[in-house]
């Protein structure tokens, strides 16, 4: 493991300990937060009883079709508006200033276009997803080297070959970074509108519990969702530094 | 082999007295124009050019006077306006088979390692896998690359990544070689080096080689001849014959004929370069 790594590590285990003691000293009062280990404990506890597993694998699901939907809506409109300048020039400040609008404030439109549940989550969080999608297949693009479809020419390559084996390869670590933002997107907008949205899901959970006093539970699905963002993000970031590690050494 | 460099004086040959008629390549009354931004700008020419098949030519001019485009033209990767372009008697419609380009900047794919890059267009071209290995071996081995070809470009200096380039067209065995200053972004001891290769590459295919550099002691060790072009629109304001032996390399660079060649050179360039300088500063706010 590298020196950062390690610091990175530590830092997060000593916070944990540092909430675990504060927890067993009573001066988190057991009403507000119970210790790390005993959310850990739950946790293990409903995920054998599979009391949630219908909420885990509806929220799980939802961010998939979330993801999914927003990278290929994403490139797909990345492509149009890079191979039309002029409306490239019109949408730009629109996608640079997009994420300063609080998407959320739409769920009154998306649940009398889809209704309570998933169909409005997932219309949320792909409308949070897909410009950061959009923005990373433009930036992606623009890096193409002029060099390397020349090169596809000099090939007596068709345009469609010089797209898929020339242009698509040179632009992925940036469409890279585009999946790693949709999926990250996905998470916050599917979670975040589970709470107003929806009749199931982690998020829906979360808030039940919370509104029910149940503080175990709620912990304990919190550092699911933690957990499972961590996991992802660990996962995708391997393959991101794979990626770079290939051009950058 | 010592390089036996030819003492006679360097010999002129007008561009538009090129015997065409049995030329490897030849461009007849080039022209080209680029229109952007409502403006226009007359990029080249006319232009008239014969290449001999297994000659070494090379275009020296000041910078912005259409070396490049003239290339673009001859590789078929830009039509001129008005003239034609030839290449084995066929006229040049695209990009014609049998003719490999390497450009300046570095043209490797970064997601393939050397291997691959240099296998790529073979693979493209549907060739046996047996027959790939072996020309990729080949190549890989030509060009000083065996110890790296499971490396990638980025772990790569510029000059082997060059050489990688090189080696990418060599291994489609083509009949006309241009090389679009491909050495520009290497220090001059790399230069020098990279220029006795690519003299050992040109001697074993025995390809057509058409150099475009603003190197003056490049062009005047690798040519046979050297064509020398005006500021914009570019045309040939001299062809200079090197009368070099075919068995030249680097160490030419220290005989009185090659100071005699670059000096006829940098004669007939200064001119130009003085007067590309004149009207950029014109231009300049």
């Amino acid at each position: 493991m590298r020196s950062e790594a390690v610091l990175r590590f530590g830092i997060v285990a000593l916070l944990v300990a540092a909430v675990e003691i504060l927890c067993w000293l009573h001066i988190i009062p057991v009403d507000v937060m119970i210790a790390p280990t005993q959310m850990a404990a739950e946790l293990i506890k409903i995920l054998v009883s599979g009391e949630y597993s219908a909420d885990i694998i509806s929220s799980i699901a939802n961010v998939l079709i979330s993801t999914v939907l927003s990278v290929m809506l994403g490139f797909v409109a990345g492509l149009i508006i890079y191979s039309a300048p002029s409306l490239r020039a019109a949408l730009e400040p629109l996608l640079a200033s997009y994420y300063a609008v609080p998407t959320f404030i739409f769920y009154p439109v998306f649940i009398s276009l889809f209704g309570v549940g998933s169909g409005a989550i997932i219309a949320i969080a792909v409308l949070l997803a897909i410009v950061s999608m959009i923005t990373a297949t433009l930036n992606g693009l623009d890096r193409i080297p002029r060099v390397l479809r020349k090169t596809g020419r000099i090939y007596r390559m068709s345009r469609i070959k010089t797209a898929v084996m020339i242009e698509l390869p040179s632009a992925a670590p940036y469409l890279f970074t585009g999946i790693k933002l949709s999926v990250a997107y996905s998470f916050i907008g599917v979670i975040a509108s589970e709470f107003i949205l929806s009749g199931s899901g982690i998020g829906y959970a979360i808030a039940y519990a919370y509104n029910n006093f149940e503080n175990r539970h709620m912990y304990a699905l919190m550092l699911l969702i933690i957990l499972l963002v961590t996991g992802v993000n660990t996962l995708l970031n391997g393959i991101d530094r794979r990626l770079q590690s290939q051009r950058h050494r | 082999m010592i390089p036996v460099a030819s003492e006679t004086a360097a010999k002129v040959t007008p561009a538009q007295q090129a015997p065409v008629e049995q030329a490897h390549a030849a461009l007849r009354g080039i022209t080209r124009v680029y229109h952007t931004q409502g403006r226009s700008l007359h990029a080249l020419g006319p232009v008239d050019l014969s290449l001999a098949r297994g000659e070494f030519f090379s275009v020296v001019g000041p910078s912005g006077c259409g070396k490049s485009t003239l290339l673009d033209i001859l590789a078929g990767l830009n039509p001129p306006q008005t003239g034609t372009a030839d290449f084995e008697g066929k006229p040049i419609l695209g990009v014609p088979d049998g003719v490999g380009v390497v450009f300046q900047e570095d043209a490797c794919f970064p997601w393939l390692n050397v291997r691959d890059n240099v296998a790529f267009g073979l693979r493209r071209a549907g060739v046996e896998p047996t027959e790939i290995k072996r020309r990729v071996d080949y190549a890989i081995g030509f060009m000083g690359l065996k110890d790296f070809a499971a490396s990638y470009p980025a772990q790569l200096s510029g000059g082997m990544r060059q050489r990688v380039c090189i080696a990418r067209t060599l291994v489609l065995q083509p009949r006309l070689i241009m090389l679009d200053e491909p050495f520009g972004a290497l220090d001059q001891q790399t230069r020098l080096i990279m220029g006795d290769e690519l003299l050992r590459l040109w001697r074993e295919t025995s390809a057509t080689i058409l150099l475009i550099t603003h190197a003056l002691d490049e062009a005047a060790m690798l040519s046979d001849r050297v064509g020398v072009m005006s500021t914009r629109p570019g045309t040939f304001i001299d062809i200079i014959e090197t009368g070099w032996d075919r068995n030249r390399d680097s160490r030419v660079v220290s005989t009185p004929h090659f100071g005699g060649i670059t000096a006829r050179l940098w004669e007939k360039l200064r001119v130009e370069a003085l007067k590309m300088m004149s009207t950029s500063e014109l231009r300049s706010p």
